[in-house]
């Protein structure tokens, strides 16, 4: 193993923090260069993307702390994606910093290939703290908006405590087998001592954390609602797939043995419900508590609780089949939830507000973004023909093969009452913006081609994983071992 | 060729968005005459109607074994061609939209391409999604171009859609996983023998949640509500095509594949059936707003097809099938006269205060249909529904007489209620000395719309009408493609 070999290895994040520097340079260089600094960073998101492609489809350096897969790389792919349709959002910023603000976005990026691409406990850590931190600081950006300082504190503190958490049950888990690297773990856990369970929930709570599970959630409305649009659709995208993959990895490959089961008469203590009591946590709180916003941001945050919780279910039920299911639904969700906070990003940026009343007439003054706005809220409703419909019906499907005798029965029909719920909610947003009354003078919304285009592609994409989901599922299981 | 009426539907949809205001109606008159055409040309074309016969099958997610499957048999034909005859007629109806034409339409013309979908689909996934595809245009339509508390109508109408779609996917998902998980094609599940306890579970969660829609007893409140509130053609098509979705796939989905289940818990439908008829028909008796009526009488004439499907015989099934087509001209019917004919031109819908307008002297158009359809809607004998219901009554007297007896009893309060909305709606002895002048109809105070019924109008109204006469004087050839299906179904003999 040479230097060279690593560099070889680790080319799309090399790739990735020379254009972060680069585009740092830009920006500081010339304060109106921001379509140059776009450019740049969309440039080297493609390039880096490239880089994944090129590499082998197999291999592993220093004992697993950077793994080569094709599940690897399928989502260092997908974070990619994610990030240049963010690179694309953060063209409505009116700021003067829009190079530090593209420069920590692909930091952030590194940070979650990092989390994506180790199978090992300590790189997985400094993996969640570098995308981590990069996340505080883009969620505070606007300093203009008090809210949105609000927004970055909290994600802060909430964040840094989950971070302490998951370092100290990491610690523990060293402290009992001997190594950080997962598939070791896995080889080395037994029976679950009271250490163990410490161990494993402390270390599920910095990941419960990132993907905005009740009861580690009370972060995601503040959030949500302050921080600068493009901001919150990365933290809500790609920051929740890339935690899914590790979450998935940690808890399949690292404590693989002390999974134990959900099943209603056949509970079996292990981390299989302690993940159970999150998701319907999550799905019942996110749910109910939606109904009752106002703001369409919010709304969104409640919402994604809730689907971190319907996301969850994939990983409870186990098994290659249920992580797979897992990986599909936390990726359509990701492009869609990125396509509505582009839309919600550019109503705001029209209207000054992202309440209800905000959205009324949007029919009018911008129908394709109306057009573009229902069927992300349609695929977060779970309707056919749209991803989010088929990314439940795998989910449950899986959910209820690998249950055993329907043992996770429970779980599904939870889930079905809380799509029931969400769907409400859901249809007000579309209300609000199709049949609510707006005032007749209101005038159209001023959009470049770009934006435009990125949302509409966005609008197809999700339509197209629902019409045609085969490919990528295929994708997916063929990339799992 | 029958499979045209799918992409012809979605397609006219589809180029609406893009064609002017004033195009519209056309656009949505030809997708829906095309879609008639097609359904006629197959429905008398088709040969052997007893077979689910292959259409078009191809794979479409690999991994989980869906495909793209369509197939008919002699019960899909005779959907599709109500949905046809309900869809073209919805349109005519709506030729005077001025609101956002394009938006309507393709809402309009998506309810009407899902519903071929449901009716020609073979494999389950597939159906479920075009079930679950026809959930939404229903909220806009009804919310948007409603009148009388649209958004509560439209919201209560889409959640329980919702809802009992909901129901329906977990017995989908259960069935799928049950059965290996490797595929949901209807033909080789039905030849997969599911665990007697299994069935004993699944099946009440699968049915009830497809007869959500059909309107069953007491999950039935959606439609009147629902019904009332939707403009002219959402209640055509509610009544027409929407409620027959629940009730086919109960059929196809749920009695088919579990046959079994559909054993223990034949009664219990029936009963429910039976409920439905009496229960609805008391209620519409105490109505004032006459699309209150209506849709009471809807939930009345879907508790038979529930009836029939319940007793497990096969001239009963075929009798409900019958009574789906049926009831979809009828109501269609019935909703067309009140809401447009009538409402549009009088601003009301208070059977007291329609009683003082002498409006079979004002209306003689509106009148006649409506007479027709009342006729046919209390089971006279040359219509429709009493061919319908006299087939699903002589099928069910073998099993169950007392569910006869108490059926005839509603059939007493379904035309005591349709003889009292007649009454009161055209033929009132308390009508004023209101007088036409030169053409005009001087019902509305504004004078905002006071038309003569318009040629759409006729020509939509004398197609319905032609129909349920049609069908009533010759149910034969109806039946002879129904029930050769109904024979050939699993349920029968398990």
């Amino acid at each position: 193993m040479n230097y060279f070999e690593l560099l070889r290895l680790a080319a799309p994040e090399a790739v990735l923090v020379v254009t972060a520097l680069l585009v740092l340079a830009l920006g500081l260089l010339n304060g109106r260069a921001s379509g140059l600094c776009s450019g740049v960073a969309a440039a080297g998101l493609l390039f880096a993307s490239s880089a994944v492609l090129m590499l082998p489809a197999q291999a592993t350096l220093f004992h697993g702390m950077l793994v080569i897969t094709p599940l690897v790389a399928l989502f260092k792919v997908v974070c990619l994606a994610l990030a240049f349709f963010t690179v694309i959002l953060a063209r409505q910023l009116d700021t003067p910093h829009h190079g530090e603000y593209l420069a920590l976005l692909l930091l952030a990026t590194v940070g979650l290939m990092l989390l994506v691409g180790s199978e090992e406990l300590l790189v997985i850590f400094i993996g969640l703290e570098l995308t981590g931190l990069s996340l505080y600081v883009m969620a505070g950006f606007d300093k203009n908006d008090v809210r949105s300082a609000e927004a970055g504190l909290k994600y802060f503190l909430f964040g840094s405590t989950a971070s302490a958490f998951t370092l100290f049950g990491i610690s523990l888990i060293y402290g009992m087998t001997g190594t950080t690297g997962l598939a070791a773990i896995g080889g080395k856990l037994g029976a679950i001592t009271p250490l163990l369970a410490a161990g494993m929930v402390m270390t599920l709570i910095g990941f419960a954390f990132k993907i905005a599970a009740a009861p580690f959630h009370l972060w995601a409305p503040d959030t949500y609602q302050g921080a600068p649009a493009p901001s919150v659709a990365f933290i809500a995208s790609a920051s929740k797939v890339a935690s899914f993959v590790v979450l998935g990895k940690i808890v399949l490959i690292g404590f693989g043995p002390a999974q134990g089961t959900a099943a209603w008469h056949a509970m079996v203590a292990g981390w299989a419900p302690l993940l159970a009591a999150l998701a319907a946590l999550s799905i019942l709180i996110g749910n109910l508590v939606a109904l009752a916003q106002t703001n369409v941001r919010r709304l969104l945050a409640y919402s994604a609780v809730a689907h971190a919780g319907y996301t969850l279910l994939g990983l409870v039920a186990g098994g290659r089949e249920g992580f797979s299911a897992t990986l599909f639904y936390t990726t359509t969700y990701a492009f869609t939830l990125v396509g509505a906070f582009g839309v919600v990003g550019l109503v705001r940026r029209e209207t000054g507000g992202d309440d209800f009343v905000h959205f009324v007439g949007l029919r009018r003054r911008a129908p394709w973004l109306a057009g573009c706005m229902a069927v992300f809220m349609l695929s977060l409703a779970g309707l056919p023909p749209l991803a989010g419909f088929f990314g439940k019906f795998y989910l449950f499907s899986a959910a209820l093969r690998i249950g055993g005798n329907h043992g996770l029965l429970w779980l599904v029909v939870l889930a079905l009452f809380g799509s029931l719920i969400s769907f409400y909610y859901y249809l007000m947003v579309l209300k609000v913006i199709f049949v609510d009354k707006a005032a007749d003078n209101l005038p159209t919304f001023k959009l470049d081609f770009l934006q435009r285009a990125s949302i509409a592609l966005l609008a197809v994409i999700v339509l197209f994983l629902g019409l045609f989901p085969g490919g990528l599922v295929w994708q997916i299981t063929s990339s799992l071992p | 060729m029958i499979a045209w009426t799918i992409y012809v539907t979605f397609g006219g949809a589809l180029l609406l968005l893009f064609l002017p205001h004033v195009l519209a109606r056309w656009m949505a008159l030809l997708a829906s005459l095309t879609g008639f055409v097609i359904s006629l040309n197959a429905f008398f074309a088709t040969g052997d109607s007893g077979t689910f016969k292959t259409i078009v099958q191809l794979p479409w997610i690999r991994g989980l074994g869906f495909e793209y499957h369509l197939a008919a048999d002699g019960i899909s034909l005779t959907m599709c061609l109500v949905t046809s005859l309900t869809a073209v007629s919805a349109v005519l109806f709506s030729w005077d939209v001025e609101e956002r034409p394009n938006e309507f339409f393709f809402w309009l013309l998506l309810v009407v391409g899902g519903s071929y979908g449901v009716f020609l689909s073979a494999d389950l996934f597939l159906l479920f999604v075009f079930y679950e595809l026809v959930i939404v245009p229903k909220y806009f339509l009804i919310a948007i171009w409603g009148s009388t508390n649209k958004e509560y109508g439209a919201m209560k109408l889409t959640l329980y859609s919702f809802f009992g779609g909901a129901l329906a996917l977990i017995g989908i998902i259960a069935i799928y996983v049950t059965a290996g998980g490797a595929t949901l094609d209807l033909q080789q599940l039905a030849q997969f023998k599911f665990a007697p306890q299994f069935q004993s579970w699944v099946f009440p969660i699968l049915f009830l949640g497809f007869a959500v829609l059909a309107g069953i007893w007491p999950l039935h409140t959606w439609a009147p509500t629902g019904h009332v509130a939707a403009p002219t053609a959402g209640s055509m098509l509610l009544a027409g095509i929407v409620m027959k979705l629940g009730a086919y796939a109960a059929l196809r989905v749920a009695m088919n594949l579990l046959p079994l289940g559909f054993q223990m818990w034949s009664k219990w439908i029936l009963v429910l059936g039976v409920i439905g008829i009496v229960y609805a028909a008391g209620v519409a008796l105490r109505q004032r707003d006459l699309k209150f009526v209506i849709g009471y009488s809807s939930v009345s004439h879907m508790g038979f097809v529930l009836l029939g499907l319940a007793s497990a015989n096969a001239l009963a099934v075929g009798g409900a099938v019958l009574q789906m087509f049926s009831h979809g001209v009828i109501a269609a019917l019935l909703f067309a006269v009140a809401g447009r004919m009538i409402y549009r031109r009088t601003h009301t819908r208070d059977l007291d205060a329609l009683s003082k307008m002498n409006l079979s002297k004002l209306l003689p158009f509106a009148a006649f249909s409506f007479v027709i359809a009342s006729a046919a809607s209390m089971g006279i004998p040359g219509f429709s529904g009493f061919a319908a219901e006299i087939t699903i009554l002589l099928g069910v007297w073998k099993a169950y007489p007392v569910a006869v007896l108490v059926t005839g009893a509603g059939m007493v309060l379904v035309a005591a209620f349709t003889l009292r909305a007649l009454k009161k709606t055209f033929f009132s002895d308390a009508a004023t000395a209101v007088r036409t002048q030169q053409g005009r109809v001087p019902l509305d105070p504004d004078w905002s719309e006071q038309s003569p019924i318009s040629a759409a109008e006729k020509w939509g109204a004398s197609l319905l009408m032609f129909a349920t006469l049609a069908a009533g004087l010759y149910p034969k050839f109806l039946l002879d493609r129904i029930l050769p299906a109904v024979e050939a179904m699993h349920f029968l003999k398990p």
